[in-house]
């Protein structure tokens, strides 16, 4: 099994729900998110693209936030997902230098937080959090080995690309452009 | 016109817009494990190798400084610790891939035992010095027999410490700037000279001094030598890492770098260390004064400047 | 002069000091509440139905609250059409609204000190709202209940609504009109006698060809629309924006039109005019449904892509094009009608022009254009007529505005004030839901009637700006902690949506109901509110309709079936428009009737002076007007709005992205407030565009005090409407302050 998420930049119109979302169903605190949306316009007037992403932690296959952790409370569980473990994370901060997309952050209470794949949820059988909210339908999740699930179908038939490749982390959020 | 920012607003502390998450305390604790595994690799070679007599400074005195500034750089990495009550879980686990885990482990290691070298030489370097208890006076006892194995095991220790202070930022491939190889050779050497400088400036013994000079000089050059590949690995390297370099080649750190940690940190001490060994007259605190500090100024710019550079936004 | 009614902006020490210790309490509360970090599991969660309050479009969720009694989260109704169980980021952070420390907590009542200073005195509930109907009796008895006003908008001023009415007042206006849809309601009821609604019966979903003249879908982020559109971009249905700047919807456009602002009308003509001479309309549609084709024909015979091209910028190969491209997908095209539509003052006549393209494309009444929608009907509880007025907002009008079919909100501001002489005077006001100061055109107009009235009683959730006006500030509990009306908003499927309390009120606030309630009874008006709680009333009209509050507590959303024929128009269908010619009216009698253009014409508008940009204004979609820039969900998303300025314009000016400018317009109105720059390629370089709802001045708005700029304070050119009423807010130009112009002054 392999959760990932597709998110498709076509459709997204970096309304942001998806980050208030995570935050009430995760009780992130204000100042802090888990994920986060980017905007990038090229061109120049009146020849102009705007790209559209809904960004989160990668849940990278080789995630090099894991591989820092002295303590070993940054983990990978079933399905991939990467998750950090309260109250074994002394709060040193190198997972969070280790991570080329800045996707943790500390939490005010000591402990470094970052997106758990909605574990809580999907564990249930639900989507994450915002995919489940996202008014334009944009985020697709699921099981990669699975071929019926949302992010295969999703991936299937459209072109798409991954951030920052060249940092080998094996990122498994999918940007369908 | 390219244009790319954040539009959920995104705007944590210490994350953004810049990383910032590691302050001056971890600097300041790479410098003195650096400086501390400099300080016990000597005092340790210089045992093993039977030179114990003509290096006083180097084998007694100056160890006293490697406690010292392993407890303080303890306690810095403590201080930066944002969950500190659960401090003990670095010890309850070894992680290899782990930088931070075996540092740790190296440093648990190598702090008391660097206390036990000091402590053996008390008796030597404080005449009438007792140790009050029978047992310890015994321990004492079993060091001094077994001072070369000791030194062996405390010099493997040092040079994992002293690897370890280069490693630990050179394992991060997501800062650009520290993502090289160059880096753990280049803070290892960094470690060494200040070791040695420090030990330059507690030396009173001509004859150290010089062969220490010496040593450092040569060392001095390799990090030089380090530092032109380093820069020029960075050129060669795609767009993230020649902007990386920028931040030292116009960028904001032009001045600290070049002016305090090239020049005056190493250019300038080396010259005056050249100097010397040609029989000039050089103020004997200046050239390991200057040494000491471009080495401190050299990790604040490395760590400061290393979470800057990113490959994304 | 010095005005009678001073803006209270900092609370007076003892209401301070009360408020802060309240506000520290509740923080620790808050606090409190978020101490079990990480998500809560459904299963300990209790929902309750709810319908959101953060925009007009009412979407139907479920507030989650957690056994200490905390709300949790929102989430949308899955059998809802408006949200199909995803709320839009103002809904998912509606929950902010509820948590706001600076929430109105009391009633407060205006007093003056010693000094004469005004402040706000905390009072109790019964004091507040003696004061009100005191000042009401005061003021029928003087100059009779009609000379009391009524500001409202959305649910909360249903509630005084229902008072006013039952009190003899029916002059009424909310901004939803003269400020919003009112040029689109007209415009559509003269050709087609049916009016848009909300939600616009837009059949998005379904359509191959989505029009959008200045909607921003995306941005305006009206829930089921935005999901729509979501929906035509997977089905790869073409999408033309016409919009001066790369809207987010543009970005996602197969073609987008950087018009020159307000030259829209001939755009549309020439679109028209390439329809009608190349031959690419609906010809049996035209034949059999529409009124006037001949006299348009001729109408726009000049008006050639070439000649749009002179006017709009847009080059006549695109016209062309993008014509063909509608014609093509015909009659499966949503010309979107546009909501906010009160631009340049010929409104009613571009909305016409929208309309009118429409009809020649058949796109109506047809799959994937406008569908016809419907509504439940609720019945009325049972309560006595209510007496009819002596004059209503109408006779406001003097005989203008024709065409209107609500209260002009800017016409009850003129009549509140006596150098006007108006022939109605309105003596005071209830203001509720609506925040005057921030989105009314021409600051000088609201303050000058503000000044001029002799009360003002605010019913609101925040200390807005609105409320610094007030001399009775009434605390409203916000959409969650009351029930309310019954929603049954017209949709493609008949509804009801049930809204209930999720908590009981925070701090001594009230719900709207149980304010006009207790109003009214100090009135002696009992029998227009014979309940003890409202939910009776929403029991009672839902057993009309064959359900009840019981179902309804436990399903939120109940859909009925369609009992007014089908959705769609069948092919050659019979079908009488509730027009006067009883067809669709390419040329308006209406319109005609009253006096003006039967056909739109295309006049130009001025243009920016050197150094000066058009100001265009719209929406993000994380905020609702001025509403939720203090909302701590919705503020972490963003908190200041910025300016948006071409690069070439910024070169000239030297300006960088994150510098701070003050704007100042051709009238010299200054913004009180520095505002962000953003240099961007998405904006031509003849305008700049900003968000509105930014550049609150209430310092008891803590979070929004001072961040970003208010676009109402630049709009101080307003151009009527002379069919309708409305204000075009848009023919406003502004040029940059690099230094702050107040220190200039002082110096
Ligand atoms: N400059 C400029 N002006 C504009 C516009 C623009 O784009 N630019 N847009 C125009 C348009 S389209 C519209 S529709 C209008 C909207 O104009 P308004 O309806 O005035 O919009 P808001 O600024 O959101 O003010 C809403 C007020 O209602 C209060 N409120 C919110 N919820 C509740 C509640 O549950 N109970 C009570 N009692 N009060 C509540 C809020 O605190 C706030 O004071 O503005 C128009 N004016
Ligand atoms: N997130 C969010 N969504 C909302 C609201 C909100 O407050 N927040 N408010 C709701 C309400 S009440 C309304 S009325 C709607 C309003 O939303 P809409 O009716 O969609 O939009 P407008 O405010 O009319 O138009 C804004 C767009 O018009 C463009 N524009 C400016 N001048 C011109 C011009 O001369 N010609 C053309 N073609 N385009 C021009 C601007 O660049 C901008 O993109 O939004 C609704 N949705
Ligand atoms: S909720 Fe969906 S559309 Fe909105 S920003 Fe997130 S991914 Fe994009
Ligand atoms: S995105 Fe960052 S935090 Fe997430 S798994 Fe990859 S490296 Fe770790
Ligand atoms: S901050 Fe916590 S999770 Fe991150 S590396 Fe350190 S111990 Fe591990
Ligand atoms: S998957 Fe869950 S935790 Fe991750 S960003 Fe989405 S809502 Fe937040
Ligand atoms: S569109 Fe958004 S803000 Fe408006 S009612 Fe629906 S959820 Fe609430
Ligand atoms: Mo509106």
């Amino acid at each position: 099994m392999r959760y990932a998420m597709a998110i498709d930049t076509k459709k997204c119109v970096g309304c942001g729900d998806c980050v208030v979302a995570c935050q009430t169903e995760n009780n992130v605190p204000h100042g802090y998110c888990r994920d986060w949306i980017v905007e990038n316009v090229s061109g120049s007037y009146p020849s102009v693209q705007i790209e559209l992403r809904s960004e989160r932690c990668n849940h990278c296959d080789n995630a090099p936030c894991v591989r820092c952790c002295p303590t070993g409370a940054s983990h990978i569980v079933e399905g991939g997902i990467v998750l950090v473990t309260h109250d074994e994370c002394i709060g040193c901060g190198a997972c969070i230098e280790s991570c080329p997309y800045d996707a943790r952050y500390p939490h005010p209470e000591g402990y470094v937080d970052k997106c758990t794949f909605c574990k809580h949820r999907v564990d249930k059988g639900q989507n994450p959090a915002c995919v489940d909210v996202c008014p334009t339908h944009c985020l697709h999740f699921g099981d990669l080995d699975d071929p019926n699930s949302d992010v295969s179908k999703a991936l299937k038939n459209r072109k798409w690309k991954v951030l920052a490749p060249e940092a080998g982390t094996e990122p498994q959020l999918y940007f369908l452009t | 016109m390219k244009e790319e920012l954040f539009v959920s607003g995104r705007d944590i502390p210490n994350i953004d817009p810049y990383l910032h998450i590691w302050h001056w305390q971890i600097p300041l604790y790479l410098y003195l494990g650096g400086l501390a595994a400099g300080i016990l690799f000597f005092a340790t070679y210089y045992v093993i190798k039977g030179k114990e007599k003509q290096m006083q400074t180097t084998v007694k005195w100056a160890t006293i400084i490697a406690p010292i500034a392993l407890v303080i750089g303890l306690g810095a990495l403590f201080w930066d610790l944002k969950h500190k009550l659960y401090f003990w879980q670095l010890y309850t686990t070894i992680r290899f891939t782990s930088p931070m885990s075996w540092g740790a482990w190296t440093l648990m290691l190598i702090t008391p035992m660097s206390i036990v070298w000091v402590a053996s030489y008390m008796k030597e370097m404080i005449p009438g010095w007792d140790w009050k208890f029978g047992f310890l006076n015994k321990f004492e006892v079993w060091i001094i027999k077994n001072r070369v194995p000791f030194a062996w095991i405390m010099m493997i220790l040092a040079v994992i410490l002293g690897v370890y202070t280069g490693i630990l930022l050179s394992a991060f491939n997501a800062r650009p700037l520290w993502n090289t190889s160059i880096l753990g050779p280049l803070f290892l050497t960094s470690g060494l000279s200040t070791g040695l400088a420090a030990i330059m400036w507690m030396s009173k013994d001509e004859h150290e001094r010089k062969t220490l000079n010496r040593i450092d000089l040569i060392l001095i050059l390799v990090e030089l030598f380090l530092i032109i590949h380093l820069f020029m690995g960075f050129m060669a390297g795609s767009a993230v890492k020649t902007e990386a370099a920028s931040l030292f080649l116009g960028g904001e750190f032009t001045v600290s770098f070049w002016v305090f940690v090239i020049i005056l940190g190493l250019a300038f001490p080396a010259t005056l260390e050249a100097l010397e060994l040609r029989g000039f007259h050089v103020p004997a605190w200046l050239p390991p004064f200057l040494i000491l500090f471009g080495g401190l100024v050299f990790r604040f710019v490395m760590v400061e400047a290393g979470q800057i550079t990113r490959f994304l936004y | 002069m010095t005005s009678r009614r001073q803006f209270i902006k900092i609370s007076a020490a003892g209401v301070g000091a009360a408020t802060i210790g309240i506000n520290a309490a509740s923080g620790f509360n808050l606090f409190g509440s978020k101490d079990e970090t990480g998500p809560a599991s459904d299963e300990d969660l209790t929902p309750y139905p709810t319908y959101c309050e953060v925009c007009f479009w009412k979407c139907a969720g479920w507030a989650y609250v957690d056994k200490k009694g905390n709300i949790r989260k929102i989430i949308g109704n899955k059998k809802d059409p408006h949200s199909n169980g995803r709320l839009c980021p103002r809904g998912t952070g509606g929950i902010g609204m509820y948590y706001d420390e600076d929430r109105l907590k009391t009633p407060l009542i205006r007093e003056t000190d010693s000094e004469g200073n005004d402040y706000f005195r905390e009072a109790t509930w019964d004091e507040a709202l003696t004061k009100v109907a005191d000042k009401m009796k005061q003021i029928a008895n003087k100059y009779g209940p009609e000379a009391f006003g009524l500001f409202n908008h959305g649910n909360p001023g249903g509630h005084l609504e229902h008072l006013m009415r039952a009190y003899g007042s029916e002059t009424n206006a909310e901004p939803a009109f003269a400020q919003c849809r009112g040029p689109r309601s007209v415009a559509y009821y003269s050709t087609f006698g049916a009016y848009i609604g909300s939600p616009e019966n837009t059949d998005i979903r379904d359509t191959r060809c989505l029009v959008l003249i200045g909607s921003h879908i995306g941005e305006n982020m009206h829930n089921s629309q935005v999901q729509e559109m979501s929906q035509a971009i997977e089905n790869k249905a073409t999408i033309i924006t016409v919009d001066p700047r790369l809207s987010t919807a543009a970005g996602k456009s197969t073609f987008w039109l950087p018009i020159k602002p307000a030259t829209d009308i001939a755009l549309l003509l020439a679109w028209i005019h390439v329809l009608i001479y190349e031959n690419l309309y609906n010809k049996e549609f035209i034949d059999q449904y529409a009124f006037g084709f001949d006299l348009l024909k001729e109408h726009v015979k000049t008006m050639t892509p070439e000649w749009a091209y002179g006017i709009t910028t847009i080059e006549p190969e695109m016209i062309r094009r993008t014509a063909r491209e509608m014609a093509g997908a015909a009659p499966n095209v949503v010309i979107h009608p546009g909501r906010h539509a009160v631009w340049y003052g010929d409104d009613t006549q571009r909305e016409r022009a929208m309309a009118i393209l429409t009809a020649l494309l058949g796109a109506w009444g047809k799959r994937g254009s406008l569908y016809f929608a419907e509504k439940i009907s609720l019945p009325h509880y049972p309560q006595p007529e209510y007496p009819e007025p002596k004059w209503t907002w109408r006779d406001l009008n003097n005989g203008k505005y024709q065409l209107a079919t609500m209260g002009i909100t800017t016409e009850l501001l003129k009549a509140s004030i006596p150098e006007n002489n108006p022939k109605h005077r309105v003596r005071a006001w209830l203001v509720a839901g609506t925040n005057l100061p921030l989105s009314m055109p021409d600051k000088q107009l609201f303050k000058k009637a503000a000044d001029s009235v002799e009360f003002i009683a605010v019913m609101d959730t925040m200390p807005m700006e609105i409320t610094g006006y007030a001399d009775v500030v009434l605390p409203e509990a916000t959409y969650l902690e009351r029930y309310d009306f019954l929603r049954a908003s017209q949709n493609r499927i008949p509804n009801v949506a049930l809204r209930m309390p999720a908590v009981e009120p925070k701090y001594d606030s009230k719900p709207g109901w149980w304010i006009s309630k207790k109003i009214g009874e100090k009135l002696g008006l009992d029998e227009y509110f014979n309940y003890n709680d409202y939910s009776e009333v929403i029991d009672w009209q839902l057993k009309q309709i064959g359900t009840s509050l019981e179902e309804m507590k436990k399903i939120g959303v109940k859909s009925f079936p369609r009992t007014e024929g089908p959705l769609y128009l069948a092919d050659g269908e019979d079908f009488e428009f509730n027009t006067n010619s009883g067809k669709i009216e390419l040329y308006s009698t209406d319109l005609a009737d009253a006096g003006f253009d039967p056909i739109p014409v295309y006049k130009k508008h001025p243009e920016p002076p050197p150094n000066f940009y058009r100001l265009i204004y719209g929406r993000a979609p994380m905020h609702t007007f001025s509403r939720t820039s203090n909302n701590h969900n919705l503020w972490d998303l963003m908190n200041e709005n910025n300016v948006w300025i071409n690069p070439k314009i910024a070169d000239i000016w030297e300006l960088k992205s994150g510098d701070f400018v003050w704007l100042k317009n051709q009238d010299n109105a200054v913004t009180t407030f520095p505002v962000k720059v953003r240099v961007t390629e998405r904006i031509r370089w003849d305008s700049v565009y900003m968000v509105h709802g930014f550049g609150h001045s209430d310092k008891k708005l803590s979070r929004a005090y001072g961040r970003g700029a208010s676009d109402e304070e630049m709009i101080t050119n307003v151009m009527i409407d002379p069919i309708m009423g409305g204000t075009g807010m848009r023919g406003n130009f502004v040029t940059f302050l690099k230094e702050d112009p107040r220190k200039e002054v002082k110096a």
